[in-house]
């Protein structure tokens, strides 16, 4: 089976804001809006579901690994186990308003198949992802000839859960080809703060170590 | 199996039928139990226990469903074994199931031995216990009865139902049948259906006690005989199947009874012959046979996707209640397929569930036992849902 551990966010990890929560899940928190139905794909120890549930939001997640689902729902949260590859399907159309990947489109099996399922069972969609097009992990395939490792992205190409990266630009990709509209865009610097600058996408796909995108069925 | 002749009082067990150590409500003749049978079946009594403090609101009660075999006794010592309570893991007081801050109700099935109306009760019409008269129930009628004693209670809404296997298709029946009397629904290592194979093994049970010359038809009370060595062979079975290849390899393994080699016989050489044989007998000390095949029918006929257009999902469209759906790796009667199963239509209907999964050797008997995982969940789940309902926190 499938390892479906999310890579380690080490420096994000390092980046909180005011209420102590990780930086990209607070960009991805901002993104919903408050009262709406979420389903968190992948949902960890549930850190996001009880940011929302903070923001009156109704919140369920799906998580792969027993551990983090017992932990939720200890913790109170609506959480089931499941693997975001085969149980979307399970879900009815419009079931939420916004669908939540964070930090696990890369650790999926048909990743296109699984934000299909996301903009079906969501009015809208949010994924967080690392950006592949980092000029840091340029250069180590550039320059050092080798799969890169960074902090953020610290496994062996042998080991890692990860088996489908992609940068930013490939990502918009995606969502052309799903026809998803993008909505909003947020890269995340190597320090886990927010790009504020208005700025083209090359750049963004060159010094964005994050992205966070909010999406919605195209026509 | 001369020990299976143990002594054992069935005068005891007719009385508790009848006149139970327990609270009951009776209801008349006039104000019957509505069954899936097609009939209107009274007078009827139903006996019960309750824990903990009915709060002002009538907001904090909780109704544990039992299983099989179990009854209302479920956190007292058993009147006829002097065993402790079925549950008294999981409720009490400072336990997951909190007696000091929930009102715990826990009735006798319809169909049980217990004290509520079963095949072991008096006829009012014979003066004799009913035997195979006793019309065939569901677990729907099991629920419908069990909703009749909290309107004499005066309940509106329950904060949870809970229970497992058996308790479990109760659990859900009843998020099915009352989801505005449902704040949270806890079914453990329980399912939708009956399986085939869980239908085939309580065929065995069932079979097992007709063939027992001492149940006569059934009307063993009547002819002072008592279908004892049937029973146990069906419990022996049936407990196999509660328990697991790596629980039974765990505590038993090949080893030995009280000897150090085979005695080329068929006595109980080995611990697991003595300790199914043990099984045997203790149950048939409680149990009454007509009551176990009564009972294995009602989880047989049970089936909540026939109830709802071949459907799960559309027994929950729409529901209002939060469910935490609780299956053991280890548990081949109901695997954890069965319960995703009902996860998969709670999702299909839109409703807040959570699933867990407990990694466990023990079976399908893991509910009843020691799991701390089990009780950090339940625990988990019903402060969560305690919050929404406003109801105070633990005082501890």
């Amino acid at each position: 089976m499938l390892m479906r551990v999310k890579h380690d966010l080490t420096m994000a990890e390092a980046a909180r804001g005011a209420g102590g929560s990780r930086v990209d899940l607070i960009v991805v928190a901002d993104m919903v809006e408050p009262g709406a139905r979420v389903l968190d794909v992948g949902c960890g120890d549930g850190e996001l579901l009880r940011l929302l549930e903070t923001r009156g939001v109704d919140g369920r997640g799906i998580e792969l690994s027993r551990e983090g689902v017992n932990e939720c729902v200890a913790k109170g949260l609506a959480v089931v186990q499941g693997d975001a590859d085969t149980d979307l399907g399970d879900y009815p159309d419009d079931a939420f308003d916004f669908v939540i990947l964070s930090q696990t489109l890369q650790a999926t099996r048909q990743p296109r198949v699984v934000l299909e399922h996301m903009l079906r069972i969501g009015q809208h969609a949010i994924v967080s992802f690392p950006n592949f097009g980092h000029w840091r992990i340029r250069r180590q395939i550039a320059f050092g000839g080798h799969m890169p490792r960074t902090e953020n992205l610290p496994y062996a190409w042998y080991e890692t859960p990860n088996i489908h990266f992609c940068s930013i630009k490939d990502f918009r990709l995606l969502c052309q080809v799903s026809g998803a509209k993008i909505e909003e865009a947020v890269a995340l610097n190597a320090w886990g703060g927010r790009m504020r600058l208005k700025m083209p996408w090359w750049f963004w796909n060159l010094f964005g170590e994050q992205a966070v995108f909010l999406l919605s069925r195209g026509r | 199996m001369a020990e299976l002749g143990a002594t054992l009082d069935l005068a005891d067990r007719k009385r508790e039928a009848d006149h139970p150590h327990s609270l009951i409500v009776r209801f008349s003749a006039g104000s019957p139990l509505r069954l899936d049978a097609g009939i209107d079946f009274g007078p009827f009594q139903i006996a019960y226990q309750t824990y903990g403090r009915l709060n002002a609101e009538r907001s904090n009660a909780v109704l544990v469903c039992h299983a099989l075999t179990g009854d209302q006794h479920a956190v007292n010592d058993h009147p006829l074994t002097g065993k402790p309570g079925w549950w008294e893991t999981l409720v009490g007081p400072g336990r997951p199931i909190d007696t000091d801050r929930y009102f715990v109700i826990c009735p006798n099935v319809v169909g049980g031995c217990m004290g509520s109306s079963g095949p072991a009760s008096t006829n009012p019409v014979t003066g004799m216990p009913y035997g195979l008269d006793f019309p065939v129930i569901t677990v729907r009628d099991m629920v419908r009865a069990q909703a009749m004693l909290l309107d004499y209670l005066g309940i509106d809404s329950l904060f949870a139902v809970a229970g497992g296997s058996m308790g479990g298709m109760q659990v859900l029946q009843w998020a099915a049948s009352y989801p505005q009397r449902v704040f949270a629904a806890l079914p453990i290592a329980a399912a939708t259906r009956h399986s085939a194979q869980n239908i085939a093994f309580h065929e065995v049970g069932r079979q097992a006690v007709m063939a027992d010359p001492d149940w006569r038809g059934g009307r063993y009370f009547a002819e002072g005989t008592n279908p004892r060595r049937g029973l146990a062979v069906a419990r022996m079975g049936a407990h196999i199947t509660y328990l697991s290849d790596a629980a039974l390899h765990r505590k038993f393994g090949r080893r030995f009874q009280d000897r150090d080699n085979p005695t080329f016989s068929f006595d109980a050489d080995f611990q697991v012959e003595s300790y199914l044989r043990h099984q045997g007998i203790t149950f048939v000390e409680r149990f009454d046979a007509n009551s176990y095949l009564y009972l294995t029918r009602a989880m047989d006929y049970f089936d909540l996707a026939a109830d709802y257009d071949g459907a799960v999902a559309n027994a929950f469209r729409g529901t209002p209640t939060r469910f935490c759906v609780i299956s053991f790796t280890s548990d081949w009667l109901f695997p954890t397929p069965e319960s995703r199963a009902v996860v998969h239509a709670l999702n299909a209907a839109g409703a807040r569930v959570s699933f867990a999964e407990i990694t466990t050797d023990k079976g399908h008997d893991a509910f009843l036992l020691d799991e701390p995982e089990l009780f950090a969940i339940v625990r988990g789940f019903l402060e969560g849902a305690a919050r929404s309902r406003g109801l105070p926190p633990a005082r501890r």
